[in-house]
């Protein structure tokens, strides 16, 4: 099949690689119908971590054309969106929703030990400390646990509004979860891409008061307004801390959610050449302008280690600070029910639509973060070739090695 | 429902401590050099112990997981989950109800005196036998908690290369 891989340090192509295979009871084997392009994989493309020759992609919808024998919630012919992230649904974790954090959803769990002391979940086209799964920019995706990170997307959601399923809408709307937003609250989001406007419009459905949306562009500050129903600011035109003040009667948010992702790591020359780590920008601007008591919320893909984190405020101010990458099968069903009463429209978030064979081309509107650019999606393209293998049942996969 | 690396601030919230927050100071010395994950790695990464000889008095640690089961489905029979089985004699093992409703302590470690484990598996992870134990103990958990060990997409000997256009 023809895949984008990653072929060195910010080179991409799209490659003929071999087709995926069912390698336990519980994989199905997805056609990708769109496949989005997401500003976390940035990191990855500079080249730092994939093998030559890996897969990317993590977000996409598409169809089952073979399932394990395990499998027992899809059949061949379903719909899907899956889960960008890869979790067993059968650990302590999973079992408390905390997917991200699942024991088992890695290949290679010793590597996510080295790295953060313990395995994390899993995730699609990232290098092995995260999983060792090929990634979505493909034409068929094998999908582990696909009891627990696929999901039947209900008729009337489209395949552009379903894709966002995957991702962006489940880890902005756990940002608004997280942070514990009621009715009547005051919630400030920091990055306007997919997550930032995914944030912003959960606060609203969950009965926030005010939302005001944090950042420099322009055209996805005008998205926020327009899809999100919330106030914007631009940061470089601004006093954010003292307009964050003005807008809460002077008691500062009452739940702050960064949602700026990778794009807050940047650095300065100077920190660059000594080595510095990068500052978190906006989880700083966030403390600050928290109420006292209030709720921090740290999302995405971050450096592992930031420096001058104003630790005295949240103790001084007795704030609460929460991050996870998604725990999306939390929160996928009552999306996808979201999107098919309409409550959430999610189609707006891809701005950019390409065949698989232009995938390459993707990333450039997200690392120039070209005006109107939110989510560029590529799609392998039409006609759809036949399964790769025919659809069928094969004997379970026990105790490899 | 608790979230992820969830901080509280404010009164009785400043307790736990963990190795990396004991280990700071060595952070910061290291950041300037290898920021990032390197250094958050080079914090926690278990140090490689040789196959104990007995002779030295030095003993490997103890390697534990915890299983999400109860004791009885993660030894069923009282036997040994077959990850373990397979490293026989090399490893002792031990197990205990783990606190709170949370399963099933299982530990392991290289016995003291015993040489590698015969067949194939030293040769995957090389002379390391708390490595190797360790694996063992993470396969077992998955066997016990999923019903299998997760395979990658394509074992590390077979991954083809992808072809040119
Ligand atoms: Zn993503
Ligand atoms: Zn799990």
């Amino acid at each position: 099949m023809r895949a984008l891989c990653w072929m060195g340090a910010g080179e991409l192509a799209v490659r003929q690689v071999p087709d995926p295979e069912l390698r336990n009871g519980h994989d199905a084997i997805v056609r990708v119908r769109r496949s989005a392009a997401c500003g976390a994989d940035l990191s990855l493309l500079a080249g730092r971590g994939p093998a030559v020759g890996e897969v990317l992609g993590h977000e996409f919808v598409g169809e089952v054309v073979e399932v394990g024998p395990e499998v027992r919630r899809h059949r061949v012919g379903d719909r899907v969106v899956v889960c960008s992230s890869v979790s067993c649904g059968s650990c302590w974790y999973c079992r408390r929703e905390l997917h991200s954090c699942c024991d088992n959803g890695s290949t290679d769990p010793e590597a996510g030990e080295a790295t953060w002391g313990h395995p994390v979940a899993g995730c699609f086209g990232q290098p092995r400390a995260q999983g060792g799964f090929a990634g979505s920019h493909a034409e068929y995706v094998r999908v582990p646990y696909a009891d627990v990170g696929a999901f039947a997307v209900p008729e009337p959601v489209s395949d552009d509004r379903a894709l966002f399923a995957s991702d962006a809408a489940p880890a902005g709307w756990m940002g608004a979860d997280l942070g514990g937003v009621r009715p009547g609250d005051v919630v400030a989001v920091w990055g306007a891409g997919a997550v930032g406007q995914v944030a912003a419009r959960a606060a609203r459905l969950l009965g926030a008061e005010r939302v005001v949306v944090v950042d420099r562009h322009p055209d996805r500050l005008r998205a926020a307004e327009r899809h999100a129903g919330a106030e914007t600011l631009d940061y470089r035109r601004v006093d954010v801390a003292a307009e964050l003040r003005d807008r809460s009667g002077g008691r500062g948010p009452d739940v702050c959610v960064d949602a700026g992702g990778a794009a807050d790591g940047a650095r300065s020359l100077g920190d660059r050449l000594t080595g510095a780590p990068p500052r978190p920008a906006a989880v700083r601007e966030a403390v600050h302008a928290c109420r006292k008591g209030g709720s921090v919320v740290v999302l995405g893909a971050h450096p592992a280690v930031v420096d001058r984190f104003p630790l005295g405020m949240v103790t001084a101010k007795g704030l609460t600070v929460r991050g996870a990458r998604q725990h999306g099968p939390r929160y996928i069903p009552m999306l996808l029910d979201r999107m098919a009463r309409d409550e959430l429209r999610t189609e707006y978030l891809a701005t950019h639509h390409l065949p698989l064979d232009r995938a390459p081309e993707a990333y450039t509107p997200l690392r120039t973060r070209a005006p109107g650019c939110l989510r560029p999606s590529s799609t392998p393209l039409p006609p759809p070739p036949p399964p790769p293998h025919p659809p069928t049942t094969t004997p379970p996969l026990r105790q490899p090695r | 429902m608790a979230g992820a690396g969830a901080v509280t601030g404010g009164t009785g919230g400043a307790g736990q401590v963990g190795p990396i927050a004991r280990l700071a100071g060595g952070g910061m010395a290291l950041g300037a050099a290898a920021a990032g994950a390197a250094a958050v790695r080079a914090l926690t990464a278990p140090r490689p112990v040789g196959w104990p000889d007995g002779g030295d008095g030095r003993r490997a640690r103890w390697q534990v997981v915890t299983v999400d089961r109860p004791p009885g489905q993660v030894l069923p029979e009282g036997r040994w989950p077959e990850p373990l089985r397979r490293l026989g004699d090399a490893v002792q093992v031990r197990v205990r109800p783990a606190p709170g409703d949370r399963g099933t302590e299982l530990a392991a470690r290289p016995r003291p005196g015993a040489g590698p484990p015969p067949g194939l598996a030293v040769h995957l992870v090389g002379d390391d036998p708390g490595r190797l134990v360790r694996r063992a103990l993470r396969q077992a958990k998955q066997l016990a908690e999923t019903g299998e060990v997760l395979r990658p997409d394509r074992d590390a000997l077979d991954r083809p290369a992808v072809t040119p256009e």
